[in-house]
């Protein structure tokens, strides 16, 4: 079978890339991980007339020698390499409005000698100015075919498809002269003759760039040829990499984008203030700004809230109806229709119930992006986030875990600079998300609001919330000095112009994170969903209920007779008979084992823990605002009749639910986007932690002061 | 000459040196060169943000990170 081409789709940030990959594949795009990396790589397939081609859109760079994990990958994604095939034609997107710092770009990717054409874009953008691009100039200078694309407008789509069959067929490579200094060149050829000497061969461009990379990440690969390493070092040396030679060289590189712009781009009149300059004098003022951002902000979450709520009471109630008819099918196999109806359709359902939320934000997130917005609001926040090691783009990903923290963790991707992006993911858990609330609701409603009113209770419940980001701030600080290793790159934010985003990017941009999060997420929950279904279920037998049918009978109860049953069957599963072994670990805070079984059991995903405490202080499944449990839990006694959750305990098991990292969702998300077991085991390791110190704590200063 | 964190809203400036290290080596290939003008379009709240307009376009970046970078006004 001949081999698919592989057209990579490369530009700078903001070049309109996203917008124009999608007009040419449409919404069938693979999404899946670069090999040992956490940078995603988006491919399609699609016909070109009769041929069958790949495109691949490369992550977005300002330039060849990487200053992150992202632009390592897309360097070496276009350079090619063992792992990644080298690009069959780069199309390489150039923002009119932004010409000259994507011809710097543009000159270093003819240096890679790989056939090219240039997709030429946002030429709408020039026209209220009056300005006009001088395009046959263009591509004689650039010595490659040039294709307006209005990639908003979907027009020139047609057109680039045809230059691209065009250009595989007959394949041109840019001969530019950018007047590079002389030194460079002789060096590139001193190694390339030692290289020819032992039957090596590296494009010149692939030198060029490995001899001015200020770290050496090229020079890896030379590392098993000592020979050439030593000439390719002293070459290095005369060159002076971090010295006036690497800056002249990117000086060269721009006095021709500079002069070429000015050639090529013709102004008429003087410049008027633009849409954007104009939106800006209110979108970034300091004061106006803020306003302005509280208020979007406001409005996003509301509307998370407002508009997943129903959908999600929705998924919950066909699962529940699903549930009921099973069960009902299922009666004559009790281990079965409890796998089905506890197992399987209740770790679905607690996978899906967050689908609604991540689909959500991710349409606000395309549009706050897509528009331009979000950068702005970056900017805005920079300083208030900035100081403690992340940068301003962290608002949002920290922002919507008090939702939910998946989506919070997707949202993290916002940020380029890998070593933010990673502490970003690692406390966004940390956050009071919703699930927290129903344990909040009940402990607060039976122990706190009895005994110290109404506005204790609710100081309580914004305590709570705020907990976790006064946590996350120590946390961040230490993480990015002792435990993330990756380098910080300086934050850098370009602020593009005011844009109405495309209904189709944000759609496509929608289905792939719903997508990506089912595949992940939704098959962690739902195995992790069925283990622990299985260890609360077994061991089991008839002999064992009929003892406890006896057991209840023999003495005075307060409970209902399945109930008292229900309590000691999990009481005496693999779980229950955990929860009790490990009840001393969990005495300094004042947990008994039937709290501590509940805390287990909560594991896989928090909200289980109030049904299961349900049924454990034996009234059975009950809503946590019902009179029933607040009245259980407040009479829980320990064996010697003290009271089993005081105000102090009470507050312990809430921060313990506030800071533990009680979601396996959440784990297998933060797995999916770091890309190893390595992150998501060293948050459930501190989360626990940080919670089992702050539980025993609470209750041991209780102790102190004498309750 | 002035260092660049001493730059205020609505300057306009000149690189004029740089000192090489990997962050100014970025900025440079953002196109902060040696004899780029540029001016200071916006601070942001709470202080050391910036935004400045060079070579047709905004970037923002953070004054402490452009600290090897020396600046004359124009």
């Amino acid at each position: 079978m001949p081999k698919i081409p592989l057209i990579a789709v490369v530009g700078n940030p903001n070049a309109g890339k996203t917008c124009l990959f999608n007009s040419l594949t449409g919404a069938n795009q693979k999404v899946g991980n670069y090999p040992g990396v956490t940078v995603e790589r988006i491919s399609a397939n699609a016909k070109l007339g009769d041929i069958e081609v790949e495109f691949l859109d490369i992550p977005g760079l300002y330039s060849m020698h990487p200053k992150s994990a992202d632009e390592e990958v897309a360097t070496a994604a276009i350079l090619g390499s063992a792992e990644h095939p080298k690009p069959d034609l780069l199309v390489c997107v150039l923002n009119a409005a932004n010409l000259e710092r994507n011809l710097f770009l543009y000159s270093q990717l003819v240096d890679a000698g790989i056939p090219l054409l240039v997709a030429l874009t946002m030429t709408d953008l020039l026209k209220p100015n009056g300005d006009t691009v001088d395009v046959p100039r263009l591509a004689q200078e650039l010595d490659a075919q040039i294709v307006v694309v209005i990639g908003n407008q979907g027009r020139g789509i047609t057109a680039l498809r045809e230059a691209i069959l065009e250009n595989l067929g007959s394949p041109r490579v840019p001969h530019v002269d950018f007047g590079l200094p002389p030194f460079l060149e002789e060096n590139v050829t001193a190694v390339k003759e030692r290289l020819a000497r032992i039957g090596m061969d590296i494009p010149r461009a692939e030198l060029r760039i490995g001899l001015l990379e200020p770290e050496p990440i090229f020079r890896k690969k030379l590392e098993h040829v000592p020979e050439v390493l030593e000439s390719f070092d002293s070459a290095r040396n005369a060159i002076g990499v971090q010295g006036i030679a690497a800056t002249s060289v990117v000086s060269n590189r721009y006095d021709w984008a500079a002069k070429l712009t000015a050639q090529v781009i013709t102004h008429v009149g003087i410049p008027k203030r633009t849409v954007s300059e104009k939106m800006d004098r209110i979108l970034t003022h300091r004061i106006a700004g803020l306003v302005v951002f509280v208020g979007v902000m406001y409005l996003v979450f509301q509307s998370i809230y407002t508009f997943a709520s129903p959908v999600m009471d929705g998924v919950e109630s066909v699962f529940g109806w699903l549930g009921t008819a099973a069960s009902s099918r299922l009666e004559s196999i009790p281990w079965l229709q409890s796998l089905v109806v506890d197992g399987i359709l209740g770790g679905m359902s607690a996978a899906i119930v967050f689908l609604p939320q991540i689909l959500i934000l991710f349409v606000f997130i395309s549009i706050l992006e897509g528009s331009g917005y979000l950068a702005r609001a970056a900017f805005l926040m920079d300083r208030l986030l900035g100081w403690c090691g992340l940068n301003g783009r962290a608002f949002i990903p920290l922002l919507s875990s008090f939702a939910c923290a998946i989506p919070g963790i997707m949202a993290a991707r916002v940020m380029p600079d890998p070593k933010s992006r990673l502490a970003t993911i690692l406390v966004a858990p940390l956050m009071s998300c919703s699930a927290r609330l129903p344990v909040y609701v009940l402990l607060i409603g039976a122990i706190i609001e009895p005994k110290f009113g109404a506005a204790w209770a609710g100081f309580t419940l914004f305590a709570m919330h705020l907990l976790g980001l006064v946590v996350a701030i120590p946390v961040v600080y230490i993480l990015n000095r002792g435990v993330i290793k990756s380098k910080r790159i300086p934050f850098l934010l370009e602020l593009p112009p005011y844009q109405l985003p495309r209904l189709k990017d944000v759609w496509i941009a929608v289905v792939q994170r719903g997508r990506v999060f089912l595949q992940t997420a939704g098959t962690m929950i739902f195995f992790m969903s069925i283990l622990i279904w299985a260890a609360s279920y077994f061991p089991r037998s008839d002999e064992a209920k009929a003892r406890y049918r006896l057991e209840y009978f023999a003495a005075p109860r307060s409970g209902r007779e399945d109930a008292y049953i229900r309590e000691q069957e999990l009481r005496n599963s693999y779980l229950g008979q955990a929860g009790r072994a490990i009840e001393p670990v969990f005495l300094p805070a004042g947990f008994d084992w039937r709290i501590t079984t509940s805390i287990l059991a909560a594991f896989p995903a928090r909200e289980v823990v109030v049904p299961s405490m349900g049924i454990l202080f034996t009234i059975g499944d009950q809503e946590p605002e019902s009179g029933a449990m607040r009245k259980a839990i407040q009479g829980a006694k320990w064996p010697d009749g003290k009271p089993l959750l005081t105000e102090w305990t009470a507050v312990g098991l809430m921060v313990f639910f506030a800071l533990c990292a009680q979601c396996m969702a959440t784990l297998a998300t933060a797995k999916r986007e770091t890309n190893s077991w390595k992150w998501p085991l060293f948050m459930f390791g501190y989360m626990t932690t940080l919670a089992y110190l702050a539980a025993v704590g609470v209750h041991q200063l209780g102790r102190i002061l004498g309750y | 000459m002035m260092s660049f964190d001493q730059l205020q809203r609505n300057m306009r400036a000149r690189v004029s040196t740089i000192e090489p290290n990997p962050a100014t080596l970025r900025l440079q290939e953002m196109g902060l060169t040696v004899g780029t003008e540029f001016s200071v379009a916006k601070v942001a709240p709470f202080g050391d943000t910036i935004e400045i307009r060079l070579r047709g376009y905004s970037l923002c970046l953070r004054k402490c990170e452009a600290a090897g970078i020396e600046v004359e006004l124009i």
